[in-house]
């Protein structure tokens, strides 16, 4: 193993339970590179906090082991363990000003007065704060109190960050454009970050890998292109961006390709991802872009008779909600390309999909 | 009625004429303008309010401003000798108390000694002047008796033949001052001072003296209960913040049980607790950590034992309320910032909690200066507090210029403190939850 791919940060058949009766974190493996921006995205309670406070030092792992640059941390205690965190409320001191607020994990670190002053001014700078210092945290807007809250998780040069949903207080137009600052500091410092989030398209435009999360368990982790591109199973196809989803079951298995009788009528060649043999049952995942209308003849191994039900107009394209393979909420997005889409509701038309764009997932 | 605004006009021709610049008042669709319907409106919502609080302002002028009133003033009334001998005063008022006053004023205070002796007043001439003049009572009323007997003037020599005192400026000068309408003689004396027969301000002699060492008292007493209730209730304050809410629930009915006792119990309590034979000396002597049984009770140490059981939910209670809007997850910031547990507490959680501390133990240390009922029955003789006093010159000695002033005085040092309080700590900062 060269240094260059030694892991970072290792989970090793972490379990926990705060109860005794159910686990919230299930054997959990998970590893990390130095300087990575990895992200865990999953629904409300499905243990993404828990881990993260396991990595702090907050909770103990009920079993297994987390490594932290090649050293066992279960005996550290949190305030040893180095690790800047970002809270979802922020956490900053309502009774310090803002660069005492900074200067609290210098002073404990016992640096000289003169660095500490350097140090904060230049945090309070790298957050575009720096006539903001003097104020207490309850003056500032909800934008400039998240800055703060990572200037100081990242005031003393932690090699690890921790962020719990840092922007879940922001309105949409703040959280982007945290999101490309965080994104860039993480660039500039070279930080190995940990980022919780249950928004997806926040956890797409800034990972390098995103870890999703579903009843304790790591459902699948990948780029964020590939975990839309290829998910895995039905949990995620159904999680990360949209997709249509018809239950049927397996009747020819073929190599990577095989053919499935949809439930609701009809007979569909698909990808084989994730399905036990002939016979069982599975769901196919669809994405709505990759649905043709009226395709050519023989471009699409798929092809289906729908008829248009809905059409919504949401300006760069337009959903049409169909009803083909005995699904009434089939949704295909259609470009608004120039000259209009051609569909009215009402009207009977055929729809079609390459093989290598549907997925057979898990039934789920 | 037509609502349009055109039609509506013509009806108001004096507001049209009082309105000159009609054009630029804004009014609403009837045309009256929009201020006068918003003053409507407005007044008919700020009665609502008043309302709402008359019948506790009325309450608390009746029960606490207008008493407390009252009270200040009882402590400077000064209204016995100056309805008593009106002349003997009216006449004093010449005298430049060198020498003895004249024929006209001794024949002014025989002739009113006289009446108060026919309409049985003189004892209250008695009482006043013995307040300063220890011992005079019983002479004042011997000497009405005796003046009944001069039928005619010269009345000088005659009244100083009844008793001495009468030929001495001393008396004379009590007079005097006891017959101003307004007196700082029980003020004085409530911190210990005297007027000496020219009018200076000495301290009394030590034998006499006794309420500085009350107020001082008081405050220690005060003061020691206010820390000994911070002591205890702060841990579990702590405790009853950082628990889950059902057993939080559960020990806060524990905490809150003195209130649901009434005041007497809880004292008396104390006392079969703590008497000689009590259950505590019992306990100590069983178990061998003292030889002989200690006086727990009716000394400083009961009292302070006794207040501190009561005041402790007092204390407690802003300082959990408090507790329990800091978020956890600041000690846990604190933590990942490198902070030990120790300095994590004492840097981020503590400064926190200061504002509840300060309110618990203000309102404790408040409640405290007025015990009474608590010292008197499980303190010894040296505990009583200034409350004690009051009641006795209210009930007993029926002396209330005297209870006025010592309550005036505590009312003094309470806000002295108060603006201290305010000046170190700031008043705004005080949170109750
Ligand atoms: N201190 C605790 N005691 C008991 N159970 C807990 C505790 N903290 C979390 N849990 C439970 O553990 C599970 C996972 O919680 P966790 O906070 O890790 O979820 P999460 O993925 O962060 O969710 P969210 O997106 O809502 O923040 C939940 O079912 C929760 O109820
Ligand atoms: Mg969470």
């Amino acid at each position: 193993m060269t240094i260059a791919d030694r892991q970072y940060v290792e989970f090793i058949e972490v379990q926990k339970s705060y109860d005794g009766e159910i686990l919230v974190v299930k054997n959990l493996n998970l590893s990390m590179r130095q300087g990575e921006f990895l992200t865990l995205l999953g629904p409300s309670g499905s243990g993404k906090t828990t881990t993260l406070m396991m990595l702090a030092g907050f909770e103990a792992p009920t079993h297994g082991d987390i490594i932290l640059d090649g050293r066992s941390i279960s005996n550290v205690p949190p305030h040893k363990r180095d690790i800047g965190m970002v809270f979802q409320n922020y956490a900053l001191f309502p009774h310090m000003t803002v660069e005492e607020n900074l200067a609290f994990p210098l002073e404990v670190r016992r640096m000289p007065k003169s660095e500490i002053e350097e140090k904060v001014r230049r945090a309070l700078a790298m957050v575009r704060l720096n006539e903001y210092g003097k104020r207490r945290p309850g003056q500032l807007s909800g934008g400039q109190q998240q800055r703060v809250a990572l200037a100081r998780a990242l005031v003393f040069e932690p090699k690890l960050v921790l962020m719990d949903e840092p922007l879940g207080a922001l309105d949409k137009q703040l959280r982007e454009h945290m999101q490309l600052e965080v994104k860039h500091i993480h660039q500039s410092l070279g930080v190995t970050v940990v980022y919780v989030t249950h928004d997806q398209s926040e956890a797409l435009t800034m990972s390098d890998r995103i870890a999703v999360f579903n009843d304790g368990a790591i459902q699948q982790l990948a780029t964020p292109n590939e975990l839309y591109e290829r998910p895995e199973n039905s949990f995620v196809a159904q999680f990360i961006g949209e997709n249509n989803r018809l239950p049927g079951k397996v009747v020819l298995v073929n190599g990577a390709g095989c053919t499935v009788e949809v439930t609701g009528g009809g007979v569909v060649e698909a990808l084989t991802v994730n399905v036990i043999g002939v016979g069982a049952q599975t769901t196919l995942s669809l994405r709505p872009e990759r649905v043709r209308i009226n395709p050519p003849n023989g471009a699409c191994a798929n092809v289906f008779p729908a008829r248009v039900e809905e059409l919504i107009y949401l300006g760069d394209h337009i959903r049409a909600r169909v009803s083909a393979c005995g699904q009434r909420d089939f949704v295909i997005k259609v470009p608004n390309a120039e000259g209009g889409v051609g569909l009215t509701p009402g009207a009977d038309i055929a729809i079609g999909w390459k093989r290598e764009d549907c997925r057979a997932l898990d039934p789920s | 009625m037509p609502r349009a605004g055109g039609v509506e006009r013509p009806s108001r021709p004096a507001t049209q004429a009082m309105v000159s610049l009609a054009t630029d008042i804004v009014r609403t669709a009837d045309g009256v303008p929009l201020k006068v319907t918003l003053r409507r409106v407005d007044r008919a919502r700020k009665l609502k309010a008043v309302a709402l609080v008359v019948p506790l302002f009325l309450f608390i002028l009746l029960s606490f401003a207008i008493p407390i009133g009252v009270m200040l003033f009882r402590a400077v009334d000064n209204p016995e000798i100056a309805g008593a001998l009106p002349n003997t005063v009216a006449e004093l008022a010449r005298w430049n108390g060198d020498e003895l006053p004249d024929e006209a004023t001794y024949a002014a205070l025989a002739g009113e000694l006289q009446a108060a002796h026919k309409s049985k007043t003189l004892g209250l001439i008695g009482k006043r002047l013995n307040y300063e003049l220890p011992g005079v009572r019983s002479k004042i009323m011997a000497i009405g008796r005796a003046v009944t007997k001069i039928e005619a003037g010269p009345y000088k020599d005659a009244v100083i033949g009844i008793d001495p005192m009468l030929g001495e400026r001393r008396l004379w000068t009590v007079i005097k001052s006891a017959g101003e309408p307004y007196t700082i003689f029980y003020l004085l004396s409530a911190l210990d001072f005297e007027r000496t027969q020219d009018g200076d301000i000495v301290n009394v002699s030590a034998d006499r003296a006794i309420f500085r060492d009350v107020f001082l008292r008081t405050m220690g007493i005060s003061m020691t209960v206010t820390l000994a209730t911070l002591v205890l209730g702060f841990p579990v304050a702590y405790l009853l913040a950082s628990l889950p809410a059902r057993t939080s629930n559960l020990l806060m009915i524990l905490v809150l049980l003195p209130f649901w006792t009434s005041l007497l119990v809880r004292t008396t309590a104390w006392v079969v607790l703590l008497q000689t034979e009590g259950v505590v000396n019992d306990a100590l002597m069983l178990l061998g950590f003292v030889d002989e049984r200690l006086q727990l009770i009716f000394s400083r140490f009961g009292t302070i034992v006794a207040m501190t059981h009561i005041q402790l939910p007092f204390t407690l209670l802003p300082i959990y309320s408090v507790m329990k809007t800091i978020s956890p997850t600041h000690v846990r910031a604190a933590r990942s910032l490198g902070a030990g547990p120790f300095v994590a507490f004492w840097r981020i959680y503590f400064p926190q909690t200061v504002p509840g501390i300060a309110a618990g133990c203000l309102l404790t240390f408040i409640l405290s200066l007025g015990y009474y009922i608590t010292p008197a029955l499980v303190g010894g003789p040296t505990d009583q507090m200034v409350s004690s006093f009051v009641a006795i010159y209210t009930n007993m000695e029926l002396n209330w210029g005297m209870a006025s002033a010592l309550g005036a005085i505590l009312l003094a040092a309470t806000l002295v403190l108060y603006l201290l309080y305010n000046r170190l700590i700031g008043i705004d900062k005080l949170k109750l939850g």
